[in-house]
């Protein structure tokens, strides 16, 4: 069942995201503000993410969703807010918690290596520096591809992979560093509808035999409506530049979301949203 | 016969920093393919340029200050290039020309002639001393030494940056580490193969090993035997047409590297 988190009516005060009894938020995110270059790419960002749960963050390109899950990450400092990953200011230690995915890029098509070595690369932050990989590695990180069911492609050259056996290498590979948390940046760009279908099933399946949370970011959102726990709204656009702007609520929303807005039951206006305002007034 | 040129001495040393200089050349031009810093190589090679003219003007050893010169605009780029707010490209082609421009007024100003700049920019064997290959086998060695000790978390720097550098990885360092070892072995090319072609074979070797392999162990090997090839098949030929022997080697290496073009087509 799909809760949606942040779409609460806008006259309810209390941040929605309550906790179940003795749930610990392994992200929580107060009052985050970002800017690039004089411009307002975050604004008063509320989030959470809990353990166990996977969480989905859907926005229109440019909203700032990528500079979200950095924000998350540690790689980008926020001008003003708190940002905590696993209890503490997120930083080289708490990342190593965190198996990150970005998007698949081109460039990654033709580089020579084959499957196992992509994995294998996971675990160059564990060994020591100089060291090269054994047959202990070789056996972890075969056993980490058995694990997204991609044991049978490890001698396979990587480019040669479709769209979604590369997403499950290079989940094999975040696993690869223990994580409790993972992060993915447009999961299922680039992969067909089965293959995001079987994607989705292996988070769950993630979450609920090894109780990894997963936070992902996606432009899609009737396929992230229907693979999450909750879902956030993240549209800076909407709701950070144009409070002036009366015509947003119509043209631009389908615009920017598409006709297949619909498939959610919300209103567009999410808890830092809410949080912005009632702190103007 | 077709064998004499192997006796003479300077076609010994030349054969001799030919084939080092290979190994270091064709290791370095697989990340500079792999991480697409062509541009890069283009960028440090002509910046040591104004080190060799500085050296002519107050009267150090034009390697050393060639090395000094490279070192630093290879930092310079890679410095501007992590700060995001100019483009790498942007500071590559601003400080390559700096480079270049502070050489020209370096040779304005000094009244050294003794330093052949011409054979610095394109290569002369015949320049090559005993000390130059020391110098050569030293340094390549270094390089070579270094990427293969790095090699695991130079080729995650270059897979993906991004997850490299979350996973934890001193991603800031690799890339300076690599750019130090890119100058340098621009440094040691230069009486080869020249300045202004020694970033033909930062490239070359690399690209022509990507067109008919997909595996990294491969690619390399097949870069290595490229620029052994060109460097040794390009000395050779330099000798018997009487032709400058960095413009030969970068030749001939071009000619393999459309061959092989034409091969992985073929393959793939």
């Amino acid at each position: 069942m799909i809760k949606t988190l942040g779409f609460q009516s806008p006259r309810k005060t209390d941040i929605p995201d309550k906790p179940a009894p003795g749930q610990k938020p392994i992200v929580d995110i107060e009052d985050v503000w970002v800017c690039y270059d004089g411009k307002w790419v975050l604004k008063s960002i509320y989030l959470k993410c809990f353990e166990g749960e996977i969480l989905g963050i859907v926005g229109p390109n440019g909203g700032g969703k990528s500079t979200l899950l950095k924000v998350i990450l540690g790689l980008i400092e926020p001008l003003k807010g708190k940002v905590l990953l696993f209890g503490q200011k997120p930083d080289k230690k708490s990342r190593l918690n965190v198996g990150y995915l970005p998007q698949l890029s081109k460039a990654e098509q033709s580089f020579p290596v084959t499957a196992l070595d992509v994995v294998l690369m996971g675990l160059c932050q564990q060994m020591k520096l100089f060291s090269r990989f054994g047959k202990k590695q070789k056996a972890l990180a075969l056993q980490k591809l058995d694990r997204v069911g991609m044991a049978d492609h490890a001698a396979k050259p990587f480019g040669t992979l479709s769209g979604g056996q590369q997403q499950r290498v290079h989940i094999a590979r975040a696993l690869a560093s223990e994580p409790s948390l993972l992060v993915l940046d447009e999961p299922s760009t680039g992969i067909d509808s089965v293959g995001q279908e079987d994607f989705y099933i292996l988070l769950a399946n993630l979450r609920d035999s090894q109780n990894i949370s997963a936070i992902m970011v996606s432009h899609d959102i009737g396929m992230i409506t229907s693979h999450t726990n909750r879902v956030a709204c993240l549209n800076r656009h909407i709701h950070y530049h144009d409070d002036t702007d009366p015509s947003f609520e119509s043209d631009d929303h389908h615009k920017i979301f598409g006709k297949d807005l619909k498939v959610m039951v919300h209103d567009p206006r999410c808890v830092s949203c809410m949080m912005r305002h009632k702190d103007d007034d | 016969m077709m064998t004499e040129w192997i006796e003479l001495s300077f076609m010994q040393n030349a054969l001799a920093a030919g084939a080092m200089l290979s190994i270091a050349l064709a290791v370095v031009s697989c990340f500079v393919v792999l991480r697409k810093f062509s541009f890069v190589g283009v960028g440090i090679s002509h910046s040591a340029f104004g080190g060799v003219a500085l050296g002519a003007l107050i009267g150090m050893p034009p390697t050393l200050s060639a090395i000094i010169f490279a070192v630093v605009v290879a930092n310079a780029i890679g410095f501007v290039g992590n700060q995001k707010r100019l483009s790498a490209d942007t500071a590559i082609g601003i400080f390559f020309s700096l480079a270049m421009a502070l050489g020209v007024i370096f040779i304005g100003l000094s009244t050294n002639y003794n330093v052949d700049l011409f054979g610095y920019l394109f290569g002369n064997i015949l320049a090559i001393t005993h000390q130059d290959i020391i110098g050569i086998a030293i340094l390549g060695s270094f390089v070579i030494t270094s990427i293969w000790l790095l090699f695991k978390e130079l080729l995650f720097v270059a897979f993906d940056n991004e997850v490299a550098h979350v996973s934890g990885l001193p991603v800031v360092f690799l890339d300076h580490f690599f750019l130090t070892i890119l100058a340098l072995t621009v440094v040691i090319s230069m009486k080869i193969v020249g300045i202004v072609l020694v970033s033909a074979l930062l490239v070359i070797p690399g690209a022509a090993a990507a067109q008919v392999t997909d595996r990294y162990s491969s690619m390399f090997a097949v870069s290595i035997g490229v620029a052994l090839f060109s460097t040794t098949g390009g000395l050779w030929i330099s000798y018997y047409a009487d032709l400058a022997s960095g413009a030969t080697i970068v030749t001939l290496a071009s000619i393999i590297f459309f061959i092989f073009f034409g091969i992985g087509r073929f393959l793939k």
